[in-house]
């Protein structure tokens, strides 16, 4: 029956558990992010109903379908990129110490 | 040949795609192997696009630019801010994605006039029902969220039996239509019922408990979108889905929690309805110490140690930048300046971390709960900035308390303690907040933002 895509399944969330359990809470809002941008596969589904032709109702629902899982895609990435790119280690650079000193005195 | 390379295709995408989860373990490496993820989608949609199915391609030429011009500004001009009801939007979008995909597949299946098979409907029904629940879910989440929607709980009467006898209804349905596939009449009843179902799962619910359902809500999409891999046979599907539920529910372990329900309640989804009986303490009889902006710049110059807990309240403010300068000015002084970050705080798992990034604060002066609980024994001041129930000792003390049992940051155990409050309210659970009574407390009353620059002059002068 569907005995390979329930493998598939249960290998993946049990992976998927494993990786996602390990990412700290620092990053979960960029993990909720980037998991968001990835769900944008469904676009893989909704590629396939649009261009189908089956019907014109499949045609207009995949339509809908991969106009969702687009700007999910591109909204996701973009905004896990523009999060990601936020967080900064806090090592004093030198220059930083030369600006910091200039305004003490 | 072709549908070789379409499956390679897919593997690699499926590889790049746990990579980039697995660089969110390191904040240094997160932003490369975000990078590498993205290259994985362009690489699966393009296997998809050669799939021999596909032969008109003037609609999804459309929806993707239509798509792509609607997701620019969202992942680009949405505040940070607004990211919970941002987040929250999206995971309807991926749910309405994968409910369409479901319906139209039904829907050619009977245009055709083929018998559905029974591991196919029970796919296809279970990802109806959970995508739809999902879009209404996150419709009223984001809308509470954006406060279009009052972000109180909505109850009525009887509320948990009308929605236990809803979600009954469903499953028999869902159990009937799977041995009678053929009945269009109930597969669209079912994608009806979910939608008022999944609006119902989400009213009574408050916007403290929003962390909860927001990652509840991450799971289920990621569920239905698996149930889409199974019903059209897609592996990728499969395995994205996957990926996003274990996301999901990771992180609504993790949230429930720091909140203290168990798992079961988060689970069915019945969190939040549950009256709020009130603590055995009252403020009466109590008083409050108010702290001038000057008298909380002198202690707070002069700490060697000062640990700032962030709550919504400094969301709502949008006080993060301002903190960033205070905390440069104590710095300077010689001062050490850490954050504690309670896992719930806010109104999204890592809300505040986010503010607080965005505001150029490192983040290895940001500590979790576990890490800094020992450390405010030794702290001069902890700075409490619209924080409220995760710094509740009652959580602790008090058996009677809604809110006992709670993992809490430990403010009270600082040497003196700065509460910054916008006025004498109770906290969102409306449970009275001890810490505020407590000999070494001070309130500083105000906007958190003004107050904050306010210090930040003070402290300079001093």
């Amino acid at each position: 029956m569907m005995m390979l895509e329930l493998y598939v399944f249960v290998l993946a969330a049990f992976t998927g558990y494993m990786v996602i359990s390990r990412v700290p809470p620092l990053l979960h809002t960029p993990l909720m992010a980037a998991t968001n941008a990835i769900s944008g596969i469904s676009l893989v589904g909704s590629l396939i109903a649009a261009g189908a032709r089956h019907s014109n109702v499949a045609t207009v629902l995949g339509f809908i379908a991969v106009v969702c899982a687009t700007s999910n895609i591109v909204g996701g990435f973009l905004i896990t990129d523009r999060m990601l790119k936020m967080f900064q280690r806090g090592k004093p650079k030198p220059a930083d110490r030369v600006t910091g000193a200039l305004d003490d005195a | 040949m072709r549908e070789l390379f379409i499956q390679v295709v897919y593997l690699a995408a499926s590889v790049l795609f746990i990579l980039g989860l697995r660089s969110l373990t390191r904040p240094d490496l997160a932003r490369r192997g975000m990078q590498q993820a993205a290259l994985g989608m362009v690489l699966a949609i393009a296997g998809t696009l050669v799939n021999h199915t596909i032969v008109d391609y003037r609609w999804i030429a459309a929806g993707l630019v239509i798509g792509a011009v609607i997701g620019y500004p969202m992942g680009q001009w949405v505040p940070m801010t607004a990211m919970p009801q941002r987040i929250a939007l999206s995971l309807g979008f991926s749910a309405l994605a994968a409910t369409l995909v479901g319906v139209a597949e039904y829907y050619t299946e009977m245009h055709d006039g083929n018998v559905v098979a029974t591991a196919k409907m029970a796919a296809l029904g279970f990802e109806v029902l959970l995508g739809s629940i999902t879009v209404a879910g996150t419709l009223v989440a984001a809308g509470k969220l954006q406060e279009v929607l009052p972000s109180k709980p909505i109850t009525f009467p009887l509320q948990n039996l009308a929605n236990a006898l809803l979600f009954l209804v469903i499953l028999v349905m869902f159990g009937w239509l799977i041995a009678h596939p053929a009945a269009q009449v109930l597969f669209y009843s079912l994608l009806g019922l979910a939608f008022v179902f999944g609006v119902l799962l989400v009213i009574p619910i408050g916007g403290a408990d929003m962390p909860v359902v927001v990652a509840l809500l991450n799971s289920y999409s990621g569920l239905a979108a698996c149930a889409t891999g199974f019903a059209i046979g897609n592996v990728i599907l499969i395995v994205c889905g996957a990926l996003d539920g274990a996301s999901g529910f990771i992180l609504s372990i993790l949230m429930s929690k720091a909140m203290n329900r168990s798992f079961s309640n988060v689970l069915f989804g019945a969190f939040g309805s549950a009256p709020a009986a009130k603590g055995g303490k009252t403020s009466e009889g109590l008083t409050v110490r108010s702290i001038s902006v000057e008298d909380a710049a002198i202690q707070l110059a002069y700490a060697q140690l000062v640990i700032v807990i962030p709550g919504y309240g400094m969301a709502v403010a949008q006080a993060q930048h301002a903190v960033r300068e205070m905390a440069e000015q104590i710095e300077k002084r010689g001062g050490e300046v850490k954050y504690a970050i309670h896992p719930v705080a806010g109104r999204m798992p890592g809300h505040m971390n986010v503010l607080l990034a965005e505001a150029n604060i490192p983040y290895d002066k940001l500590y979790d709960m576990d890490e800094i609980n020992s450390e405010f024994e030794r702290a001069d001041i902890a700075l409490v900035i619209g924080a409220n129930d995760v710094v509740n000792p009652a959580a602790r003390t008090d058996p009677t308390s809604p809110i006992y049992g709670m993992p809490i940051l430990d403010a009270d155990k600082a040497r003196t303690i700065i509460v910054m409050k916008r006025s004498m309210g109770a906290g969102f659970a409306g449970i009275e907040n001890e810490l505020f009574y407590d000999a070494k407390t001070s309130m500083l009353f105000g906007d958190a933002k003004g107050s904050l620059t306010a210090l930040v002059g003070e402290i300079k002068n001093v």
